[in-house]
């Protein structure tokens, strides 16, 4: 689905089963989560560029309803694992500001204790199972926890996100082949920005018609889904996950969506290999968010001064992770050496035996 | 009461007791259901245990090792058989990517219970590309441990170790060690597990030491059977069969016992697990040596097909006896 598809009218999925039965005050809560990853995003950029921050920060900036439509479709035995544009899903999931944003600054406070950064946020208590930083590469750890949901007879299923970059892995087509092969109840979610990294999709992907209906190949269903409406999103993610719990088929979702910033911060080419122009219309007339809460308003559940307060809540809430992650201890040499081995981690009799480590 | 079993079947019967013991234990890979395993070790687990516990893959390594080690995040306890431990490297992203880093990247919050295990060894005549021995490759990845029995007995005790170990385990095994038998303990006897990290003395002598891993231990046996017959040379022969975690204790103690040492690993020489024990020695025992380490490691070059030298490329008893006796 490109930008020009997504100009031309669209159904509206308002009136889907699984958007009416959503109270006002959930309906809320899911414009409030989408401005709570918008306003962390915000937050970390300003400090990334302070220098607060080292590494990579790939922004989920214009992307917020996939994820948030998503994952609020996920019940207990339902579980989420992405690759390293991984912020907006851990909030979604239910992570707080502080541990995320200290994870950024490095701090042993952060989700991972400063182990992992941008790239490697993990909540396994929330059914989040990362952050991942290889691209494709978590596309088979999505199918082991939908074959490990399986075994253990639990109704669930695992929504296993990845770009329209990481279609060309390797990895994932032999996911998708074990996927169906084994009737799993996987459904891989293509956030489709249009581009990987610099390269737009059409001089990096062969296909016909759009990424999802290489699902075809594999006898898996598949649909495409406009991410900047929120309904949308719930409603056709909602069957993909209702054909994988209740029959253990799998499914390709391709999201259409687009980031404001580069593939991360350090992207120099940014603004080069998009049009200003392109940029501009996705911003004006396909932002997730601002979508959404004309909704809201429209539909007569929330003021404009309401929404604006909730976005000033998001922004000092964000600016309190800051302050938390800046005034946490960082790491100490001696937690370079722990969580490597869960059996030394435990003290258990078996890491007694034989040396595990070779320093000096 | 004593009893003999083949490699195969030891690690068979630990595979089996394992299924037994925990009903997460899963066996996956290429034909080790249905066609009862490329190398036999899993015949009659499918008939045994059905599809549920014993499950055929697709030829597809870093689709199945990576759904293995997912399915471990959840508690599943996998052991993933790769036909050939040559074959990491279609999966290698998997194996130390994601088996090895995530715990570590989630602060602790993850462990991977897994197990892959299948043979690593040269000297079956199938070329460069199936005789890998990555086992020092592995071993260099924080959060990965690796191991390599040399007899029925540690295969069946360790494959069981690593069963039940809450961290990845690779287990490298030897397609010319399975046809061999060897004195396994009874079941009656009790659970026969052998721990990770703890070497066996498999010949007691005083004038040098063989420190192997693997085949080359069997082939360290033979070499110090003709230094006695031969050269009266005692040659002590420690198995370390884990690499990681590694014995260290148990190295230094034959080191300090024998005062010379030479090494014997079917790796290749640059880097290989030789080279990290090598190490260790002249740090911890500089002062005990009464001449240099010595290595007898696989001849420097890919793994060559021909049948007429190929084991001459490998470590074998005469070019252990020779390397013993250049030392003073």
């Amino acid at each position: 689905m490109s930008t020009a598809q997504l100009d031309s009218p669209r159904l509206d999925f308002a009136g889907s089963a699984v958007n009416r039965e959503l109270t006002p005050e959930r309906k809320i809560d899911l414009l409030r989560q989408m401005i709570r990853i918008r306003r962390f995003e915000q937050a970390a950029l300003k400090y990334y560029n302070a220098g607060k921050m080292n590494g990579f920060l790939h922004l989920y900036i214009g992307q917020e309803a996939v994820a948030t439509g998503t994952i609020s479709l996920c019940g207990e035995n339902d579980h989420v694992i992405t690759a390293y544009r991984d912020h907006g899903h851990a909030l979604a999931v239910g992570m707080d500001m502080n541990s995320c944003m200290a994870e950024m600054y490095g701090k042993q406070t952060g989700c991972s204790k400063g182990k992992g950064g941008s790239m490697h946020f993990f909540a396994p208590d929330k059914n989040y199972w990362g952050g991942h930083g290889i691209v494709g590469g978590q596309t088979p750890l999505g199918l082991g926890l939908a074959y490990g949901l399986k075994y253990l007879g639990r109704e669930g299923c695992c929504l296993c996100y990845l770009g329209d970059g990481a279609v060309n892995q390797g990895a994932f087509h032999e996911s998708l082949n074990l996927a169906a092969l084994f009737d799993l109840p996987v459904i891989y979610v293509i956030e489709n920005n249009g581009y990987s990294m610099g390269t737009s999709q059409k001089r990096s992907s062969a296909y016909r018609g759009c990424l999802a209906q290489r699902a075809e190949a594999y006898d898996m269903e598949w649909d495409v889904i406009d991410g900047s409406d929120l309904y949308e999103v719930r409603a056709k993610t909602h069957i993909a996950m209702e054909r994988a719990r209740k029959e253990h088929r799998p499914s390709i979702l391709e999201i259409s969506t687009y980031r404001y910033y580069g593939h991360s911060v350090a992207d120099a080419n940014a603004k080069k290999y998009r049009s200003p122009e392109e940029i501009e219309n996705y911003k004006q007339n396909h932002d997730p968010i601002t979508l959404f809460r004309k909704r809201l308003i429209e539909e007569g559940i929330i003021t404009d001064e309401q929404a604006d307060q909730i976005a000033k809540e998001a922004s000092e809430e964000a600016a309190a992770a800051c302050r938390f992650a800046d005034e946490s201890p960082a790491p100490t040499i001696p937690d370079i050496m722990t969580d490597v081995y869960w059996e030394t981690d435990n003290q258990t009799p078996a890491s007694r035996i034989g040396h595990h480590f070779f320093n000096d | 009461m004593s009893r003999t079993l083949t490699y195969r079947e030891a690690l068979r019967e630990g595979l089996d007791e394992e299924l037994a013991r925990d009903p997460n234990v899963v066996l996956m890979g290429e034909e080790v259901a249905q066609y009862n395993g490329a190398y036999k070790v899993t015949e009659g687990l499918w008939k045994k245990w059905g599809d549920k516990r014993i499950v055929d893959t697709p030829i597809s390594e870093a689709g199945f090792i990576g759904m293995g080690i997912g399915a471990s995040m959840l508690g599943i306890r996998p052991v993933m058989e790769l036909m050939f431990w040559s074959f990491h490297s279609v999966a290698f992203d998997q194996l130390v990517n994601n088996a090895a880093c995530v715990r570590y990247m989630s602060g602790g919050l993850i462990n991977c219970p897994i197990v892959m295990r299948g043979p690593a060894n040269g000297g079956t005549g199938v070329g460069a590309t199936h005789s890998h021995i990555p086992e020092g490759l592995f071993a260099a990845f924080p959060g990965l441990k690796v191991c390599a029995p040399a007899t029925p007995a540690d295969a069946k005790g360790l494959i069981k170790a690593a069963i039940r170990d809450n961290d990845p385990v690779y287990v490298m095994e030897n397609t010319l060690l399975y046809g061999t038998v060897g004195e396994v303990p009874d079941p009656s006897e009790g659970d026969h597990v052998v721990p990770l990290g703890l070497a066996d003395l498999k010949r007691v002598g005083s004038d040098i030491s063989l420190i192997a891993h693997g085949r080359s231990v069997i082939h360290a046996l033979a070499a110090a059977e003709t230094l006695q017959a031969e050269h009266g040379i005692s040659a002590e022969v420690l198995d370390l069969r884990s690499i990681r975690p590694l014995d260290v204790d148990a190295i230094l103690a034959t080191v300090k016992k024998t005062n010379r040492v030479v090494l014997v690993d079917e790796s290749k020489p640059f880097g290989g697990v030789s080279a990290m024990v090598a190490t260790l020695i002249q740090e911890h025992a500089f002062d005990y040596l009464d001449a240099p380490v010595k290595r007898v490691c696989t001849l420097d070059a890919p793994a060559i097909y021909s049948h007429h030298i190929e084991h001459l490329q490998l470590p074998n008893p005469s070019r252990i006896v020779e390397k013993v006796l250049t030392i003073k």
